[in-house]
């Protein structure tokens, strides 16, 4: 049920009595009930509610754990060594700890977006009020908030609808980091089932921001003809100041953007962005630019570019301020749940603020009203920009050969490197006078700085990666597409049947961070790899700026190439990672506009639907954040796979399928009852690709469902077979456990795979109506 | 050669891996075992030593010691590509996940590996593999053959140059080619 709050504001009213002024009124709640779908089994659900979906998952992919750590040091009984099967002094196992840690990162992810949806709620209807309704993309998205729908049965309808579904949100966030503490929860898969449910609360969590700022700031309104928008390091215009923005809150970006557009200076200077607040703001204005992923920040810093940095919240290097400061670069941190230090000067005069940070009396300053920090920001960075005349801190290229020479060939640089990147051969090159194994590394270093942190002889290694990869760096002149937000309804009408039968391949989102096993070049060909077999492409964050890093050879960015629609063959990109909740949203949506299924409160239902029809694949290739956990469970639990690149092995828990066991793969016949083995479809839940090779070859094998027409099946085990030959340079060993009727085997391999099928006995079976609900089967009968 | 993590931060707690100082006693524990298992990860093809891609030497290591071979990520195409067929190719995850559940049958279904090698990971992958064994497969024998240390294993080479575990891998083939 929606309520609301009554709230009457009079400015100026006059009657009998005489004359009102600011005249503000609340009163209580009142219940709206414009939303007349029943309400469906599992409104709000709780902790529990979900505990026995979650079991049936958990049943056929079982936790995979690898210990990124064996002892435990949550509390003053420990440090406990809990090696192979001792037990701390709370009585906990490593098995427990393990997905402890995994529900503890999966909780700071959700607490992450939905303080963030609090903090842009709060901002939003303050300056708005309650009553301004939600538009995500005017008629053509009638179900506006579909995973909120879901999960709440809640219908959001104005700004202040919102704020009743983040205190379900809130709520849910406290009771999960409550079973963390020593002597709570004690069961492996019970922290388990927490961690899917604190994931699915993060999707309405992201939901609810991303609808917000969709419905105020005049973003894109589910438009696959979003406009495209620049990026990179050299898409900035270095003649003017350049005040860049770090973070995900887009609201100090759109007090410096209305500042410098009131001013009319808004052409005299650049407002560029890291990260996701970079994504939203191109959202709301097309002329700013994207940098690029988080790990640009040192290299766009020490390169002198910034003359002002600001900080809102989440993955921001927390040693910006003393990066900034060596090219004396201002930093205003513009959030409360990042304050780095600095003074509060909220209440302090523009004036004196501004005054203090171009004379460079204070490094920084902590501004937490956003339309004061759009004042100081432009203003500094018009004053600051002609006194450092780019200061950088990059060495000269004669100056590297020279450093270089300082190297002792220690090797703590690649011991230290996350990428175990060979630096001391580059240091040798280069002490040589040859920089080509430096530029190399600008390609694939993910600027964490690691490197510098271990070298003895006090080398600033990322530093000289950066001047060798100076040239690279100035022609990264790139389109990204302005996040679109939702999938209109019209779209998913459009592709709902050909997905469901599988004649659509899949559907590939490919979301998250940039720690990337060897650069972003590898989530461009992903992405290129399957919108070129015509599977629809779905992209946010950081992956959907590496996506649209690169050209082709016709020199067309993935975004030109491809369209930027909900449809076979397109590339789009839905923004910032709080806009991931439209790509679940659309997973719904395909449930509820589609297949009718409804919607309201009905969780279980409409995941058992998701996870056997759907062919969606989440794939996060440089995940390394714990939103990105967050957002990973929230899939888990719908029922949808996801893959990560080799680092996100340190998630420490995949969650595997045994594709030779049988009973693994079996699932109700809603038409009849009868259990149905229906081979591994899909065979993990959470799996790890070591390379960019097998990543592609995996995303294809996991798109099958049990509920493919043969058509279908038959055109996603090409695209498997094909990708496998050509990526593995072999015919898949496990053809057989996907093949249900002679009909599903693609038609040009009858006789290559009818071999395979008799030399492993393979017995012909039936294509069910599929299901994991028991009671699906007496509402089908 | 040092026995800390390669990766300095990948620490253990109280298991530690015993150290290999010397190939010939890695092939005495490999010769000993019914039933070992070679993992191969991606990195062997990235890695290069004397000219020759590290897959090379595990080819002739392979070749020499009749080890069955499981190629992961997309290493089964670099293998036959070189003309050596790996006995089975595996997701890393999957493969190491069979490895640590006793009822597995291994490759043949005849019976559990009772020895474990694994090399060519990325470091922080093959690690973290590793110390899942350690913990939930505590009965398992895994040995890195590596020239990084891993702490997790039952047993690993310590760190060495790409030189000393060329020579080291060479030792180990002649051994098995019975060479002395
Ligand atoms: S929470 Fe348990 S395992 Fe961890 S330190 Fe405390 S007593 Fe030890
Ligand atoms: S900055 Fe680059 S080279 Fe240095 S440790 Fe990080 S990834 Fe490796
Ligand atoms: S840590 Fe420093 S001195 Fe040692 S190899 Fe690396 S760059 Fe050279």
């Amino acid at each position: 049920m929606t309520s609301k709050n009554v709230h009457v504001k009079i400015d100026e009213m006059k009657t009998n009595a005489g004359l009102i002024k600011n005249l503000e009124l609340s009163i209580g709640k009142v219940i709206n009930d414009n939303y007349t779908e029943p309400m469906g089994p599992t409104p709000m659900p709780s902790v529990t509610a979900l505990r026995d979906w979650d079991m049936k998952l958990l049943t056929k992919y079982k936790p995979f754990y690898m210990p990124d750590c064996d002892s435990c040091c949550l509390c003053t009984f420990g440090k406990c060594d809990l090696t192979a099967g001792k037990r701390g002094a709370c009585g906990l196992d490593i098995g427990a700890q393990s997905s402890r840690i995994v529900m503890i990162a999966c909780a700071i992810g959700s607490a992450c977006h939905t303080a963030h949806s609090r903090h842009l709620v709060h901002h939003l209807i303050e300056k708005y009020g309650r009553r301004y309704p939600l538009d995500v993309g005017g008629l053509n998205v009638k179900v506006e908030a579909p995973v909120s729908r879901l999960v709440t049965g809640i219908k959001p309808e104005t700004l202040g609808d919102l704020d009743d579904i983040l205190t379900y949100t809130e709520e849910q966030i406290t009771q999960i980091l409550a079973t963390a503490h020593t002597g709570q929860e004690a069961n492996n898969l019970d922290f388990e089932s927490k961690a899917f449910h604190i994931g699915m609360v993060d999707h309405v969590g992201m939901e609810v921001g991303d609808i917000a700022q969709i419905s105020t700031l005049g973003y894109p309104k589910a438009d696959p003809e979003a406009p495209l928008v620049k990026l990179g390091i050299g898409s900035v215009d270095r003649t003017k100041p350049v005040i860049m923005c770090i973070g995900h809150n887009v609201v100090p970006s759109v007090g410096i953007i209305d500042y410098a557009k009131d001013t009319k200076v808004d052409d005299k200077i650049e407002v560029v962005g890291l990260c996701c607040t970079s994504h939203d703001m191109t959202r709301y204005y097309t002329r700013a630019r994207i940098v690029g992923p988080i790990s640009w920040e040192l290299r766009f810093i020490r390169a002198g570019l910034a003359d002002v940095v600001v900080l809102d919240e989440q993955c921001i290097r927390t040693d910006v301020a003393e990066e900034a400061a060596k090219t004396n670069t201002p930093v205003i941190a513009a959030s409360e749940k990042n304050c780095v230090g600095f003074k509060n000067r909220t209440n302090d005069s523009t004036d004196a603020i501004v005054e203090d940070l171009v004379s460079g009396k204070v490094k920084g300053v902590l501004v937490l009203d956003p339309e004061k920090v759009g004042e100081v920001a432009v203003r500094v960075a018009q004053a600051v920009a002609p006194i450092r005349k780019r200061k950088n801190v990059l060495p000269t290229a004669e100056e590297v050969v020279a450093i270089a020479k300082t190297c002792t060939q220690c090797k703590q640089c690649q011991r230290n490197c996350p990428q175990d990147y060979f630096i001391p051969a580059a240091m040798k090159a280069a002490a040589a006078g040859d920089l080509s194994k430096l530029t190399d590394l600008y390609e694939v270093c993910i600027g964490c700085g690691r490197c510098e942190q271990a070298c003895p002889q006090k080398i600033a290694i990322h530093s000289l990666i950066v001047k060798a990869g100076e040239k690279s760096m100035e022609c990264e002149d790139n389109l990204c597409r302005s996040g679109r937000g939702a999938v209109s309804d019209v779209e998913i009408r459009n592709v709902g049947s050909p997905i469901v039968l599988g004649e659509i391949p899949g559907i590939v989102a490919i979301v998250g961070c940039s720690n990337y096993p060897k650069g972003g070049k590898d989530v461009y060909d992903i992405a290129r790899e399957f919108a070129s077999r015509r599977y629809i492409v779905v992209l946010s964050g950081c992956s959907a700026m590496s996506a649209g890093s690169y050209r082709n050879s016709e020199g067309k960015t993935l975004y030109e190439e491809f369209p930027g629609g909900f449809e076979a063959g397109g590339v789009s990109n839905v923004g910032s990672c709080v806009a991931n909740s439209h790509i679940a949203g659309a997973a719904i949506k395909v449930a509820n506009i589609f297949a009718k299924r409804p919607l309201r409160g009905n969780y279980e239902e409409i995941a058992d639907y998701i996870h056997n029809r759907l062919g969606a694949v989440g794939l996060a290739w440089g995940a390394y954040s714990q939103k990105a956990a967050a957002i990973g469970a929230g899939f888990w639990r719908l029922g949808v796979p996801v893959v990560v690149g080799p680092h996100g092995s340190k998630y420490r828990r995949m969650l595997l399928g045994r594709k030779e066991d049988p009973t693994n793969w079996e699932v109700l016949d809603a038409r009849t009852g009868e259990t149905v083995n229906v081979g591994p479809t899909p065979e993990h839940l959470f799996n790890v690709a070591e390379t960019k090779e097998e990543c592609i070859v995996q995303i294809a094998k996991l798109c099958m469902r049990p509920n493919d027409t043969w058509k279908g099946r038959a055109g996603k085990l090409s695209h498997y077979i094909d990708l496998h030959k050509r990526y593995l340079g072999v015919m898949p060993n496990d053809i057989h456990l996907y093949i249900r009727t002679m009909a599903d085997v693609p038609i040009t391999m009858k006789d290559e795979i009818g071999k395979i099928l008799e030399a492993n006995n393979w017995k012909e079976t039936i294509i069910p109506d599929p299901t994991l609900l028991p009671r699906m089967v007496r509402k089908m009968k | 050669m040092s026995c800390e993590p390669w990766q300095c931060a990948e620490i253990a707690s109280t298991k530690k891996a015993n150290p290999i100082q010397k190939p010939e006693i890695a092939v005495a524990m490999i010769k000993k075992a019914q039933r070992p298992l070679l993992i191969v990860g991606s990195n062997v093809t990235e890695r290069w030593m004397e000219g020759k891609q590290a897959i090379e030497y595990i080819i002739d290591l392979a070749n020499a010691s009749k080890i069955p071979v499981v190629a992961t990520a997309h290493m089964v195409g670099e293998f036959i590509k070189r003309g050596y067929t790996p006995a089975a190719f595996w997701n890393a995850m999957e493969i190491s996940q069979r490895v640590g559940d006793p009822t597995w049958m291994g490759l043949d279904g005849k019976g559990h590996p009772d020895l474990v090698i694994y090399v060519g990971m990325p470091y922080y992958m093959e690690a973290l593999i590793l110390a899942g064994l350690k913990h939930f497969a505590p009965d398992l024998k895994t040995m890195t053959i590596d020239n990084m240390y891993h702490v997790h294993a039952s047993w690993s080479f310590p760190n060495a140059s790409l030189e000393e575990w060329a020579a080291n891998l060479k030792v180990m083939t002649s051994k098995f080619s019975g060479g002395n």
